[in-house]
């Protein structure tokens, strides 16, 4: 009784003060939580699910993977090879301090304004974040270990991807919330579906209680997403320090 | 093997390099010259930018929104730690909301910005103070949750008062912590103030791009968003200096200079 006080009591408070503020102020803006909530299972539980936001959750998987695959597989042998390293380093620390959005005008150039463009944004601001945590990572391999490994025959391939990956999880938190903002402002540049578009949409047709629902929807799936990704990565890193308190 | 040059000169060779890439690759045909122009024509055209006066005023809205929220954000969030700690229950209470409202991307909150502010400062700023609040909200409550029991006993025994205790103890205490928390904040500040420019329009280098896109300008484009990587990198370094010196008691950075 007491844990579900402490999980629920605050947001029932807080709901409680909007609904409060909305029915007193009557602000435009602000509709009261009931109208918002009729709202979100109207506009989402029906065809907008399939055509706006299953799409766009498809496109953040899809450069997602891309993303880690590029980056793991670059980041290991730039870590590996000091020399390359130091080659690349330069290179890679300002494409890294570019912001990913303004690529998005960019890749609109360069691979016009479909499915494949949204993708290659998505992939363009993920991929650095996990690269560069790669190159740490393998950077960092403890030598006493990679010593012990050879002597008792582990592979070297286990090694590296054992030792680098908790940086490497760490790479691809950040990328995650990189990729969600990157989905949803590829799609409110020149686009015709998707949650980023339809949001906007929303907004200006002045749909109020649609648009907050929309932007509930963006919360759930980033609270969702990074749910997710915490439990994988317990499994992932489940030898680590970390995780054996 | 032969004699390692010292890193510099790789890291040199890994630039002129790219440059050559960039360069050749419009010149000889391998990519359309409209739509990737060569390296020399895109500095050429940042050369040519930095000359004009609008670039300048464009750089210093970007700038201001960036500088301002991410201070806005850094007093409520270290307001909002200190309160959740010294109330108790709170943490508790609290730390479901927390987590729930961390991870909701501050792009949602594109439209909501764009109906109260249109495009103005207020606009990148509720962007930006959203985005970099709870990057510094959570490394303040890691902070003042690691003060020292003995510290903290000492000081009760003492008779510190309340005051002194959050100014002697638990500062010192976060401050690395709050330092991590700001690192971290002002590369995303960044980031969603040139967003809120690109996107809603605010004015500042996103709106600059933005126009240059629409205009068809493609090397400006491209001259701009080497800018906005130049800036991204004077940002980390410029913190991590900061970081530096405010730690500079500290044993993570005492043993490291000089």
């Amino acid at each position: 009784m007491k844990a579900i006080l402490r999980v629920l009591g605050l947001p029932a408070l807080l709901v409680l003060a909007w609904w409060a503020y909305s029915a007193s102020a009557d602000n435009f803006y602000v509709p009261d939580p009931g109208r918002v909530a009729a709202a979100f299972a109207e506009t989402w539980f029906g065809e907008r699910l399939l055509d706006d936001a299953l799409p766009s959750l498809g496109r953040l998987l899809a450069g997602y993977v891309v993303a880690t695959a590029v980056g793991v597989g670059l980041g290991v042998p730039i870590g590996l090879s000091a020399r390359l390293r130091a080659t690349a380093e330069p290179v890679l620390e300002f494409f890294r301090a570019i912001p990913p959005p303004v690529l998005v005008p960019l890749i609109m150039l360069l691979a016009g304004i479909d499915d494949t463009m949204k993708v290659l944004v998505i992939v363009s601001g993920c991929v650095w974040p996990i690269l560069l945590n790669t190159v740490e990572g393998v950077r960092a391999l403890d030598g006493v270990l990679a010593d012990t490994c050879r002597m008792y025959g582990i592979s070297r391939r286990h090694l590296i991807l054992r030792g680098a990956s908790p940086q490497i999880m760490a790479g691809l938190r950040q990328a995650l919330s990189v990729g969600i903002i990157l989905m949803v402002i590829s799609e409110m540049f020149a686009s015709s579906s998707g949650l980023g578009f339809t949001i906007v949409l929303f907004q200006r047709g002045f749909q109020i209680a649609e648009m907050w629902s929309g932007i509930l929807l963006l919360g759930l799936l980033g609270f969702a997403l990074s749910t997710a990704f915490r439990w994988c990565e317990r499994r992932i890193l489940f030898w680590h320090w970390s995780n054996r308190a | 093997m032969t004699r390692a040059l010292p890193a510099p000169v790789y890291g040199a060779a890994g630039l002129a390099a790219l440059l050559a890439v960039l360069e050749a690759a419009p010149r000889l045909g391998l990519v359309d010259a409209r739509f990737l122009p060569p390296a020399s024509e895109i500095l050429a055209e940042l050369g040519g930018l930095l000359l004009t006066p609008g670039l300048w005023i464009a750089l210093g809205e970007t700038l201001r929104g960036w500088a301002l929220g991410l201070a806005i954000a850094f007093v409520a969030a270290v307001a909002a730690g200190v309160l959740i700690d010294l109330v108790p229950g709170l943490r508790a209470a609290s730390n479901s909301t927390i987590e729930f409202l961390r991870p909701i991307p501050s792009v949602a909150l594109i439209p909501l910005a764009t109906l109260l502010f249109g495009a103005s400062l207020g606009s990148t700023l509720l962007l930006v103070v959203y985005a970099s609040f709870w990057q510094v909200l959570i490394q303040v409550l890691y902070g003042v949750a690691d003060v020292d029991t003995v510290a903290r006993d000492t000081a009760r025994s003492y008779g510190l008062g309340r005051w002194s205790y959050i100014r002697h103890l638990v500062w010192p205490t976060a401050l690395p912590y709050v330092m991590t928390g700001v690192r971290l904040a002002a590369a995303v500040a960044f980031i969603l103030a040139i967003t809120a420019e690109l996107v809603i329009g605010s004015p500042g280098l996103g709106l600059e791009i933005q126009t240059a896109q629409s205009g068809g300008a493609v090397p400006t484009v491209y001259a701009l968003v080497v800018l906005t990587g130049l800036i991204g990198i004077a940002v980390n370094v410029g913190v991590r200096a900061l970081e530096r010196r405010v730690l500079a008691w500290h044993p993570s950075v005492r043993g490291t200079s000089q």
